[in-house]
């Protein structure tokens, strides 16, 4: 087994992920079956092949950047419309549980 | 008005000289939905209030006799995964579902400016991660052809929804293979085209480097004049191409004779379903009498595309799904203290199993040590598919191939057993990661009735030969 259940309270911890006892067992099993799968890739020999970045190569302009647009004022969403979903809102500020303790 | 046949053209011809009004046709509708979904499930939040604005505002352009736009009153659905400001979009998922957007994705305004009426929102695997629609946090969807069996996925709702006639096309999304496998399930016609075609702006991201949208209809005809409404480049999403749009309608009556149409060895081996097999082979012969040369081609990197699929799919989720976080929209977990408490519980709570699967597996395959060995090797490895494709479209014109190994399987049959799901997609995956477009045509069923899938892939942005063949197997 190549995932332990350490790496799996390691990745949940950096996925912001809390996961149940019960999730994490299920978790080690999925992943270590996964991977053992995902391991047929080491059959072939990728050391002269370059990494793919872009898929039709046409979103890049002649210098293989990203096309930039040209930096023009518009409007953007609206504050209000922009707050409508949040969770918990003053009606100007998204509210999270306090972060700092006084 | 026979509402299960009723295709694009002949909704719009309907329209056009008055046999049906935009509203009446849109009560059928709902009628239809409210009948016979509760069996199906593939809608998710029906928009009414939308639905009779747009058409009373068909009814306006007619009665003024003004010019009517090219979906004039045709009735649609849209995979819950592309935003509809007003109208809830959940992507099959808890942790959005009082989602209310505040804006429409490209590919549904587009619709809505060419006339078509959107009745509602379509059931899907959560964040279309999924290839049996089972991964919905609502619930799954039922094959209409045989409701013991599963859809397909991840776009299962949109295809359900075709088959069983309850709207006329839909617009789904494919990033391994979800507009054609529930196409071919479904025995509807299923359309993903060339990667940048179509604008992703305001469609719910799953993996950015392999997300489209594309249509599902009931002919290739209406999947050809959909592609027309919705292809083009869109300022919002500067990934989306600055090509010219052909007329894929006008394009679809070229002849097929003369075309090459590559059959690659790797897409026949074990585990294709002997009926399946034979279902392919005889659609492959027809296309032989139409006039193509079939030519047998290899692709053989093929075994290593969902390998290479799991690694890059999953670590672009792993960092779309990140947005997640309680804060702005989405589930808050009630019961956090802390900041990071609440961020945790809430997608803990939020999200389901498969969706938190992934997100582990792209987390893991990014982290510290294991980049290079996982994410960057598969990318390498994409390019190697890559290449396969510009080899063979050297030598053939098209390519065909079952759409998946077997007809739809049945509620449950795979659903403890993420590796075996995953090979669901084995055929049309490697069409996403490299890019190129592909259909799934309805060819033939089984013994039981079952549709089969056959699916056509093409050169980079040339749907209109994957269009053009698609019609040759539909006629025959």
């Amino acid at each position: 087994m190549r995932v332990t259940e350490k790496d799996v309270s390691y990745v949940a911890d950096l996925a912001n992920l809390e996961l149940t006892e019960q999730e994490r067992q299920r978790m080690l099993k999925d992943l270590n079956s996964i991977l053992d799968y995902i391991d047929r890739l080491n059959e072939l020999d990728t050391n002269n092949v370059p990494p793919m970045a872009q898929i039709s190569g046409l979103a890049t302009n002649e210098n293989g950047a990203a096309p930039l647009r040209d930096d023009v004022l518009s409007l953007c969403l609206p504050h209000t419309d922009a707050m409508k979903n949040a969770p918990e809102t003053d009606g100007e500020f998204f509210k999270v549980p306090k972060v700092i303790e006084k | 008005m026979d509402l299960k046949n009723l295709t694009i053209e002949s909704a719009r011809t309907a329209i056009a000289e008055k046999r049906i009004a935009p509203s009446a046709l849109v009560e059928d509708f709902y009628k239809k939905i409210k009948a016979d979904d509760p069996e199906i499930h593939a809608f998710l939040t029906l928009c009414e209030d939308r639905a009779f604005a747009q058409a009373n505002h068909i009814e306006d352009l007619i009665s003024k006799g003004n010019p009517l736009p090219p979906l004039a009153g045709v009735p649609v659905g849209i995979k819950d995964v592309m935003v509809t400001k007003g109208t809830r979009t959940t992507a099959g998922s808890k942790i959005l579902e009082h989602f209310i957007p505040p804006y429409d994705s490209t590919a549904v305004a587009k619709l809505e400016a060419a006339g078509a009426i959107v009745l509602g929102k379509l059931n899907c695997d959560e964040f279309a991660m999924g290839s049996s629609n089972e991964n919905s946090a609502y619930g799954p969807v039922h094959n209409p052809r045989d409701k013991s069996r599963v859809p397909g996925g991840s776009s299962g709702g949109s295809a359900a929804a075709v088959a069983a006639g309850t709207a006329v096309a839909t617009l789904g999304s494919d990033t391994g293979g979800s507009i054609r496998q529930p196409a071919s399930f479904c025995g509807v016609v299923g359309l993903m085209p060339t990667y940048g075609r179509v604008s992703r702006y305001g469609l719910i991201a799953f993996a950015s480097s392999l997300d489209h949208i594309g249509p599902l209809t009931k002919t290739v005809k209406d999947a050809a004049i959909l592609l027309g409404v919705i292809a083009g480049h869109d300022p919002m999403d500067s990934t989306s191409a600055n090509m010219p749009v052909p007329d894929y309608v006008a394009d679809l009556s070229k002849p097929v004779r003369g075309l090459k149409v590559g059959i690659p060895k790797e897409y026949f081996a074990e585990g294709l379903d002997a009926q399946v097999r034979t279902a392919i082979e005889a659609g492959i012969a027809n296309l032989a009498s139409a006039g193509c040369e079939i030519i047998p081609i290899s692709l053989p990197h093929t075994a290593y595309a969902i390998p290479t699929y799991y690694v890059i799919a999953t670590a672009e989720a792993s960092a779309n799904l990140a947005r997640y976080d309680g804060v702005r929209y989405g589930y808050r977990s009630k019961s956090a203290r802390t900041l990071s408490e609440m961020y945790r519980k809430s997608r803990d709570e939020g999200f389901g199993a498969e969706v938190k699967r992934r997100i582990m597996l792209g987390t893991y395959a990014l982290s510290s040590g294991y980049y290079d060995a996982y994410y960057l090797k598969a990318q390498r490895v994409r390019t190697l598919l890559t290449r396969d494709f510009e080899q063979a479209f050297q030598k053939v014109d098209a390519i065909v191939t079952p759409t998946a190994p077997t007809p739809a399987f049945r509620l449950g049959e795979k659903a403890d057993d993420p590796l075996s799901m995953y090979l669901a997609d084995i055929y049309t995956v490697t069409a996403d990661l490299a890019g190129v477009p592909g259909i799934s045509v309805p060819c033939g069923t089984t013994q039981a009735g079952l549709p089969i899938g056959l699916q056509i892939l093409g050169r980079h942005f040339d749907e209109s030969t994957v269009l053009r063949v698609a019609a040759a197997v539909e006629q025959c």
